[in-house]
């Protein structure tokens, strides 16, 4: 009971501030406000269509490449004789799936950006960064080390034991992967891609600071319409953006949770 | 009915000076209402005082703002137009501490805390806003009148006729350049399109967010071809720097031209004067010009919080900012003070301080507040088009 208190106080009140806001239509000239869905239907128009799309997609790139990436680093690590680098990978992946905001984006600037250390030293020119792909790639720089944490005990409960019984049954490795490991795996795996999205989808600072507006991100066009030296009168439109954002994690989530629930059957 | 009525007024107010707005005095927290002056008698509510008069002169307002002890400030960036300096000269002189709070802090920022901190000791007692966010929340009833005492030198354009808002001091758009890096730097928005400068030319901002970055767009809509009537030119040409591969979109701060990053940059020429002296600590030749071809000038605005904490030290807070004292204060970092062609005029500008000024031919011209919310609307819509990919 307690915990249903401070989860709708903590959740409940912005959520009903943000539908209340993502529902009023200001008429600017009058100043009167009224009950409509202008401000919905604004932000599922250009250009703000546009950034949730390129959020979405950035977001779907970074979780999918991320999974991928981070599990076979996950594996790789485990399945080494070294036990000391298999601490060391864990405790960087646990410092770099936290380092994200205004630094990351001014590390990678300093080696990749127009003057940094890599490009001036390859030659690369302007632009390597400033772009979807730079970004993406900027983001997979925490999104690798916290996929490892993820799926590191999900491949942990990977019994050897099945792997024998799989060989001593005349199983190649292939065969042992594809029936076995990664269908136990499936759930584990799907539930890292979501929180990476999730991960990728909510991120700002670092965006902010090194794409400005040249990739359109759903959560920068939110910060334009809610603080700033110009626009005024657009803050319903960013609180029905926020809506938007929620229904695309909602949909999101609504894949996870079942495949959660599995997946915590199988790896007990 | 009442709210159109106060709109009516704020925007009667900035096309030209009103008259007519002493009649539809805009319905904030004063009765005896703004055109007055001093109408109340002396010894009135700090709350209600519109003028240094109505406390019975500038020692007493001194007074009643010492006994408060205390002024609350937002979103004043010490290294922009001189506020760390203006901040400590102005505590020297009276014993009032300032609370600086969010000195990063928007104009949208500064309207929210006014609004969610009614009542709190922790409101900001006085904005600086950018031009419409001062309209708009005298539109709103967020603000107190009040008119210093250098009130009849401020040009009627840039002041609201009961007080509600007057412009403190603005800038020219300018184009900052690290010359040692860059051999012939740009002086017009034409240069920037050329090959030699390529994924160098950054705002430092986003024009849908960031006041100064908004006019880095105006101004160069002037400078191909549109008006304050059309932007569109200005996002044209966006759209073409950044197919020429020389728009950088790395956002300027002191660090990232410290860094190399942006080693071209679109900013008010305040900004960009201001980091000279700076950079040149670090072996940064930073050097300032004033675009021939697209010259934006815009001012920002003063306004009191109607529901100030500290209402007698917010009223000192905008005496002092418009004395000789703090207008010079803001033109020593390198803005332009509201006050400069009287100052000029009367002799009490401080003219080393106006040397430092990068120079700039003719006077400005502004857009009406009709014209700046079309092009924002334009800018809103087309900006993501215009330099995404």
């Amino acid at each position: 009971m307690p915990l249903l208190t401070v989860v709708a106080v903590a959740f409940g009140i912005p959520v009903l501030t943000l539908l209340a806001g993502a529902f009023t239509v200001e008429d600017p000239a009058t100043g009167t406000s009224t009950f409509g869905t202008a401000n919905l239907s604004r932000s599922l128009q250009d250009p703000y269509l546009g950034t949730i799309s390129s959020s979405v997609r950035l977001s779907a790139v970074v979780a999918v490449a991320g999974a991928v990436a981070g599990t076979i680093l996950a594996q790789a690590v485990i399945t080494s004789r070294f036990r000391a680098l298999r601490e060391t990978v864990l405790t960087f992946s646990g410092v770099l799936a936290n380092f994200g905001g205004v630094p990351l984006a001014f590390v990678w600037i300093a080696t990749l950006g127009n003057s940094g250390v890599v490009t001036t030293m390859l030659g690369l020119g302007s632009g390597v960064l400033y772009n979807f792909w730079g970004l993406a790639l900027v983001y997979l720089y925490f999104s690798v080390p916290l996929m490892v944490l993820v799926v590191t005990p999900a491949l942990d409960g990977l019994r050897p034991q099945w792997r024998e019984a799989a060989y001593n049954s005349g199983a190649t490795t292939w065969q042992f992967w594809r029936h076995v490991g990664v269908p136990v795996l499936a759930p584990a795996l799907l539930g890292g891609v979501v929180l990476l999205f999730g991960g990728a989808f909510a991120a700002y600072a670092t965006a902010a600071a090194m794409v400005g507006s040249t990739v359109p991100l759903v959560t920068l066009q939110i910060a334009d319409a809610l603080t700033g030296d110009v626009l005024v009168g657009y803050e319903n439109i960013a609180l029905a953006l926020s809506l938007d954002m929620i229904v695309v994690a909602l949909l999101v989530m609504a894949v996870y949770l079942p495949l959660q629930r599995r997946s915590s059957r199988w790896l007990r | 009915m009442t709210a159109s009525r106060v709109r009516f007024t704020g925007l009667a107010a900035l096309l030209l000076a009103g008259t007519a707005a002493c009649g539809a005095a805009p319905t904030t927290a004063t009765p005896s209402g703004g055109a007055a002056g001093g109408g109340s008698p002396a010894g009135t509510d700090a709350r209600t005082a519109t003028s240094a008069a109505d406390f019975g002169g500038l020692d007493k307002l001194v007074e009643a703002a010492k006994k408060e002890g205390k002024l609350h400030v937002i979103a004043l960036p010490p290294d922009w137009a001189n506020y760390g300096k203006i901040i400590e000269a102005f505590t020297a002189k009276y014993g009032i501490e300032i609370e600086s709070e969010t000195p990063d802090a928007s104009s949208a920022d500064e309207i929210n805390a006014v609004k969610t901190r009614k009542g709190q000791d922790r409101a900001p007692d006085v904005l600086d806003l950018g031009q419409s966010f001062a309209i708009s929340g005298a539109a709103e009833g967020l603000f107190a009148p009040y008119k210093v005492q250098t009130w009849d030198k401020i040009s009627a354009n840039q002041k609201e006729p009961s007080g509600l808002w007057f412009n403190d001091y603005g800038g020219y758009v300018s184009i900052g350049c690290d010359a040692k890096k860059i051999t012939k730097c740009p002086e017009t928005f034409a240069d920037l399109l050329k090959p030699e400068y390529k994924g160098k030319v950054a705002l430092n901002g986003n024009p849908t967010k960031s006041g100064s970055a908004f006019a880095g767009v105006y101004a160069a809509a002037l400078a191909n071809g549109g008006s304050f009537d059309d932007i569109q030119p200005g996002l044209d040409f966006f759209k073409k720097l950044k197919e020429s591969g020389n728009f950088n979109p790395v956002e300027t701060t002191p660090a990232t031209i410290e860094k190399g990053e942006t080693q071209i940059s679109i900013d008010w020429d305040y900004n960009n004067a201001a980091y000279a002296p700076k950079m040149a600590a670090k072996g940064i030749d930073w050097k300032t010009v004033v675009p021939t071809d697209g010259k934006y000038f815009q001012l920002y605005a003063q306004a009191i919080n109607k529901d100030a904490p500290h209402p007698a030290a917010a009223r000192l807070w905008q005496e002092f900012l418009y004395s000789t004292e703090g207008q010079n204060l803001y033109l020593g970092g390198f803005a332009r003070p509201v006050l400069l062609p009287a100052m000029q005029a009367d002799g009490t500008v401080d003219k080393a301080a106006e040397a430092n000024l990068p120079p700039v031919e003719g006077d400005p011209a502004f857009p009406t507040e009709a014209q700046v919310n079309k092009a924002k609307e334009v800018l809103a819509t087309g900006w993501g088009a215009a330099v995404a990919g």
